[in-house]
C-alpha cells in the first residue's frame, strides 16, 4: 500500500499555516507542500510596504526559519505548479507528470494579480503579488531623480504603493474608479480622510477608467510614456503599477464537476469543498455560518486561521477512514468545526493605521465618527439587516482598537453596537 | 519553554494578546508587542503555540 499522504497545495500563508496544523493536529504521514513560486514561504503584506520602501531585505519575509520549516518533515515541492486535481480519487497532478494519492487535499493556492491586457510586452508596467513583483517595481523607482508613477487602481494596495512611492520622492498619480480610496471597503467618510491625506502628502488623484498605455520603441524594448484615460487623458509616466484587483488562482482545478469554482473555490462551512479535499486563504469562499452567507477573504489573518481550521477539520474527516492508522496520532483538539472568525484586515499608509474587524463587504449601511480630522483619526461602523458586522479605526492605538472587536465578534443590533462604540471612545 | 520575539516585524494585529493574554501585551502608543511572560507556566504552553502560528508577522518563535 502506498504511503499516506495529505497534500496542501500553495506555500504562502494559508499553507504554511494548514502545514503546521496539520503535525501539530497529529498527522505523522507524508506532508506534500506544493508551492510554485520558487521560495519558501514568505509573507505578502510587507511588500507594498517595508520591502517596496528598502527598510527590508526579502530575507526578512520568510515567514518561518530553515529549522522550523526542517522541524515540519515536509515534501517540499516549491517551483511546482499542480496542474489538476481528480476530487473522486484525490489524486493531484503536478506540473512534471506526477500524479500523488492523496488521503486529503488542502487547496490553498491564493490568488493573482489581474492586469490589462493593453500592459502585455510593456517595459515600466507592473502588477505586485509576489516578491519577484516587489523587487521589480522597486529596482524600476531605484536610481536618482524621481519617477513618474501612475498607480491604476485605488484599492488598498494601490494606496499602499503610492504611499511609499510618495515617501521616496517620487511623483504619484492615483488613478482609480471608485470616487475615493478604498471606497469600496471602508465607505465614503473614511475613503475621504484617505484622499485627504494622500493629496497632503502630493499624491494626484483621478477618478477615471484607463484606456490603455501609450510607449516609445520596439519590440521587447517598448517604453511606457504614458497611460491614457477613458476621457481622452494623457497621465506621463515612466512607470506604472496595475493595482486592479486578483483572481482566484482555480484555473488548475477546471474540468473536476465536483467542484464550483465560480469568484474562488466554493466550500461549506467547515472549509470542505468535496470529500477529503479543503480549502484556505484568499483562494477560498465558504459559507460563513454566523453571517449567513458566502465569504472570500483577502486577507493575511484569514489565511492563518483558516489554514489551521481548514487542517483541523481535514484530519477530523479523516479520523474514521484512519482508525488505528499510524499516520494520524491522537491529538487534543481535533473536532471538526465550522470556521467562524472574526476578520481582521490592517493597513499601513504613511504613519497612518488602518484597521478593521468583522465583515464590512456587502454592508447596507455605515456610520463614521471622525474624532480629528487633521490627524486622520476616525472609527466606523458597518452593518447589514439592522445588524453591526464590522468596525473600522484609523489612525487610534492598536491597542485600544482591539477592544472594539468585542463590538461585533457577533453581530450586534446596530444600535447597540453604536452605543459600545460611543463608550469605547469616551 | 522559551519565547523570543522579532518585535521589528509586528505589525501590531494584537492576534497573540487575544490568544494568550498573560503572556502577550500591547505597547499604548503604537501597538507593538510586548512579551510579559519570556517562560510561560505550562498551562500557558498551547496558548502560545497557537499565538505563535497565528502572529500574521511571524513575530513570535517558541523554543521549546
Amino acid at each position: 500500500m502506498s504511503p499516506r499522504r495529505i497534500a496542501v497545495v500553495g506555500a504562502s500563508a494559508a499553507g504554511l499555516a494548514a502545514a503546521e496544523a496539520l503535525r501539530r493536529f497529529g498527522w505523522t504521514g507524508t506532508l506534500t507542500l506544493v508551492g510554485d513560486e520558487p521560495h519558501p514561504p514568505y509573507d505578502r503584506p510587507p511588500l507594498s510596504k517595508q520591502l517596496l520602501q528598502g527598510a527590508w531585505q526579502p530575507d526578512k519575509l520568510h515567514l518561518r526559519a530553515a529549522d522550523q520549516l526542517d522541524a515540519l518533515g515536509l515534501d517540499l515541492r516549491l517551483g511546482t505548479r499542480a496542474t489538476g486535481l481528480d476530487t473522486a480519487t484525490r489524486t493531484l497532478t503536478l506540473d512534471g507528470g506526477e500524479r500523488l494519492a492523496c488521503d486529503g487535499v488542502i487547496v490553498a493556492t491564493g490568488v493573482a494579480a489581474r492586469t490589462l491586457p493593453e500592459a502585455a510586452g510593456l517595459d515600466g508596467v507592473h502588477t505586485l503579488r509576489t516578491l519577484e513583483d516587489a523587487l521589480a517595481l522597486k529596482e524600476r523607482l531605484s536610481g536618482t531623480g524621481g519617477h513618474r508613477l501612475v498607480v491604476v487602481g485605488n484599492g488598498v494596495l494601490g494606496c499602499e504603493a503610492a504611499a511609499v512611492a510618495r515617501e521616496l520622492g517620487h511623483e504619484v498619480t492615483l488613478v482609480g474608479r471608485e470616487a475615493l480610496p478604498m471606497a469600496r471597503t471602508v465607505g465614503t467618510e473614511i475613503g475621504e480622510l484617505l484622499a485627504a491625506e494622500h493629496r497632503e502628502r502630493g499624491v494626484q488623484l483621478r477618478i477615471a477608467a484607463v484606456d490603455g498605455f501609450e510607449a516609445d520603441g520596439d519590440g521587447p524594448a517598448r517604453q511606457v510614456t504614458a497611460v491614457r484615460l477613458a476621457d481622452g487623458t494623457r497621465l506621463p509616466a515612466d512607470t506604472v503599477l496595475v493595482a486592479i484587483g486578483s483572481e482566484p488562482a482555480v484555473g488548475w482545478l477546471h474540468g473536476d464537476p465536483a467542484l464550483d469554482t465560480t469568484d474562488g473555490l466554493r466550500c461549506d462551512a467547515y472549509c470542505a469543498a468535496a470529500p477529503g479535499v479543503y480549502a484556505a486563504g484568499d483562494v477560498a469562499r465558504w459559507q460563513h455560518p454566523v453571517h449567513g452567507r458566502d465569504l472570500r477573504v483577502e486577507h493575511r489573518m484569514n489565511a492563518t486561521e483558516q489554514g489551521m481550521a481548514a487542517a483541523r477539520n481535514l484530519l477530523a474527516e479523516l479520523e474514521e477512514a484512519l482508525e488505528g492508522d499510524e499516520a494520524l496520532a491522537p491529538a487534543a483538539g481535533r473536532e471538526r468545526r465550522p470556521f467562524t472568525p472574526v476578520p481582521y484586515f490592517w493597513s499601513d499608509q504613511y504613519g497612518l493605521k488602518l484597521q478593521a474587524y468583522g465583515v464590512l463587504a456587502g454592508a447596507d449601511r455605515s456610520e463614521a465618527t471622525v474624532v480629528d480630522p487633521d490627524s486622520r483619526k476616525a472609527v466606523a461602523l458597518y452593518g447589514r439587516d439592522g445588524l453591526a458586522t464590522g468596525v473600522l479605526a484609523i489612525g487610534l492605538p492598536p491597542r485600544l482598537v482591539r477592544g472594539l472587536r468585542a463590538l461585533i465578534a457577533t453581530p450586534a443590533p446596530w444600535e447597540e453596537a453604536r452605543e459600545g462604540l460611543r463608550n469605547a471612545l469616551a | 519553554m522559551n519565547i523570543t520575539l522579532d518585535a521589528d516585524k509586528c505589525c501590531a494585529a494584537g492576534q497573540c494578546v487575544l490568544v494568550a493574554p498573560e503572556v502577550f501585551d500591547q505597547r499604548d502608543e503604537d501597538g507593538i508587542v510586548v512579551l510579559l511572560d519570556a517562560a510561560p507556566p505550562a498551562d500557558q504552553h498551547d496558548a502560545v503555540r497557537e499565538a505563535a502560528a497565528i502572529c500574521p508577522a511571524a513575530v513570535i518563535q517558541v523554543h521549546e
